[in-house]
């Protein structure tokens, strides 16, 4: 600063003040993901052909893609794919509302809050695999045990996103409906839901993901068809192969769920700045 | 319908906030409570609105609502507490939705207090899309639509910037003009008690109590900025409020 008024007044006296800002601000780039993919699927298939690692080890990327091919060709892909799915899609579908209505429930009543949400806890961390023979009891052989496995599985981090989600819901909001006389299920309908839902459906994201995890527990649970019996069947073989497609078709069911949410999100939630 | 506050007093655990408040509040007047940060200004109003329960004495509604009334006592608040994915329209419709009344009568509603707060254009918009100003414009249409009897205003201007202070200020005045409402007025701002207020309730710091009241008789329209007898009230509002603001300033929050 008092270099550029005292006498001297040289030149070299102005300088420009150093950038600083900037930064911690994620912006979308799109591809690199994509890239990330293709180039480390690329140096593997080359590491496993040149027998840097051994075939027992990691199966060849090239060879596992043939399989999927086969798999495919064969019509059997459906024959797994479809019994998977349906028990996705009802277990989950059974512990996601079951785990809303549970999650508002403690959100909404003190007396609800302090019995279930200890009980929760005490639920959460019990591994539902190690469950696995009572299901079979309960619930037989059949698909019911393997709904209730995944629904069970699913019920718990929704009810705990969910009672978070009713607890953030802006204070002020419920105050104000309260101030025009709203009645209570209004406020709750109108106020409350529409509020948690950001919440929710982040929760969402967390209980489908386990879903997909518990598939392979709840198949093995005798299932002749079904992603998760493909996939036990190939480790039982050390069919790497095989073990890998199971295991991609899996991860790519995780990417498309995400992305149906990401999608509900941009709808459902357009009104968030 | 008047209201009538009767020997209120409220605390909140050991803390007392409120003591003997006695206070008319007569119909067609704008009523400014002010006082300094912690004075219970806020808490009054909740009391006055029954978001509260005081824990001595009494609000009293003194003769009948008025039949066409909705909401009898009606809020403003300072951070417009409009429901972020409901439209304008939809944020003035959420108010009127549980009263039942017929589809084109809703719609009669909702185009009259757009109107009046100028917002036809804007019926479709998001909060987000909003400014501050319009934002409060918003909530003071939601809050006109159920026809209040009185109008209680939370700091409703605190959460804006100077110049849309003022535009918001001289709407209010205008929508007062039209159709004279009841209201009483919380705010910290002097200059917006002492444009807005036909009389002004000073209360001294916590616990709150009424220190004096002062009427203020020139017409809200002829009121202007810079006004020489409105400066003088405020120079007095000041007067009362500087010893007791400094004093509220340095005591400890046990809160």
């Amino acid at each position: 600063m008092s270099k550029t008024t005292d006498a001297a007044g040289s030149p070299d006296a102005f300088k420009t003040v150093v950038f600083r800002g900037g930064g911690f601000a994620p912006r979308p780039r799109r591809w690199v993901g994509l890239i990330v993919f293709v180039s480390l699927i690329l140096l593997l298939e080359f590491l496993t052909r040149t027998n840097v690692i051994t075939s027992l080890t990691m199966p060849i990327p090239s060879d596992v893609f043939w399989t999927f091919m086969e798999l495919w060709q064969s019509g059997l892909l459906f024959k797994h794919l479809v019994p998977s799915l349906s028990r996705l899609m009802v277990g989950a579908a059974i512990g996601c509302t079951a785990g809303i209505c549970v999650g508002i429930v403690i959100g909404l009543f003190s007396l609800a809050r302090a019995g279930l949400v200890p009980l929760v806890a005490a639920i959460f961390p019990i591994p539902k695999i190690a469950l696995l023979p009572l299901f079979v009891i309960w619930f037989g052989i059949d698909e019911a045990s393997k709904y209730a496995l995944i629904a069970f599985g699913t019920f718990t981090p929704t009810v705990v996103a969910t009672y978070g989600a009713v607890d953030n819901v802006d204070r002020t909001l419920i105050r104000m409906g309260q101030s025009f006389s709203m009645a209570w299920f209004s406020i709750v309908r109108k106020i409350v839901l529409p509020g948690a839902m950001p919440g929710i459906l982040s929760g969402l994201r967390i209980s489908l993901a386990i879903a997909i995890i518990l598939l392979v527990a709840a198949e093995m649970l005798g299932a002749e068809y079904g992603i998760g019996a493909y996939i036990l069947q190939a480790g039982s073989l050390y069919d790497l192969e095989r073990l890998f497609v199971g295991v991609t078709i899996l991860s790519v069911l995780g990417v498309l769920v995400s992305g149906l949410i990401g999608l509900m999100e941009k709808t459902l939630l357009d009104w968030r700045v | 319908m008047d209201l009538k506050l009767d020997d209120i007093g409220h605390s909140y655990g050991d803390l007392e906030i409120l003591r003997n408040i006695n206070l008319d509040i007569p119909k067609g007047k704008i009523l400014c409570i002010v006082g300094p940060s912690g004075c219970g200004k806020s808490t009054l109003l909740r009391l006055i609105g029954g978001l509260e329960k005081p824990h001595q004495g009494q609000v009293l509604q003194v003769g009948d609502v008025p039949k066409e009334c909705l909401n009898p006592l009606t809020y403003v608040f300072q951070d417009f507490a409009l429901l972020p994915w409901r439209t304008v329209e939809g944020n003035v419709k959420l108010v009127l939705e549980d009263h039942k009344l017929a589809a084109n009568q809703t719609e009669a509603i909702i185009s009259d207090v757009l109107a009046r707060t100028k917002l036809i254009d804007f019926r479709k918009a998001l909060p987000k899309q909003l400014s501050g100003g319009m934002k409060q414009r918003v909530a003071l249409a939601r809050a006109l639509a159920v026809n209040p009897a009185i109008m209680l205003m939370d700091e409703p201007l605190s959460a804006l910037d100077s110049q849309t202070r003022e535009l918001v200020m001289s709407d209010l005045v205008a929508l007062w003009e039209r159709a004279p409402f009841t209201s009483v007025y919380v705010t910290h701002n002097l200059n917006e008690a002492v444009r807005l207020g036909h009389s002004i309730v000073v209360l001294s710091r916590r616990p709150g109590r009424i220190r004096e009241i002062v009427e203020i008789d020139i017409p809200l329209a002829s009121r202007h900025l810079g006004d020489a007898e409105l400066e003088r009230k405020q120079a007095q509002l000041w007067q009362l409020m500087r010893d007791e603001a400094m004093a509220a300033d340095q005591e400890l929050l046990s809160v």
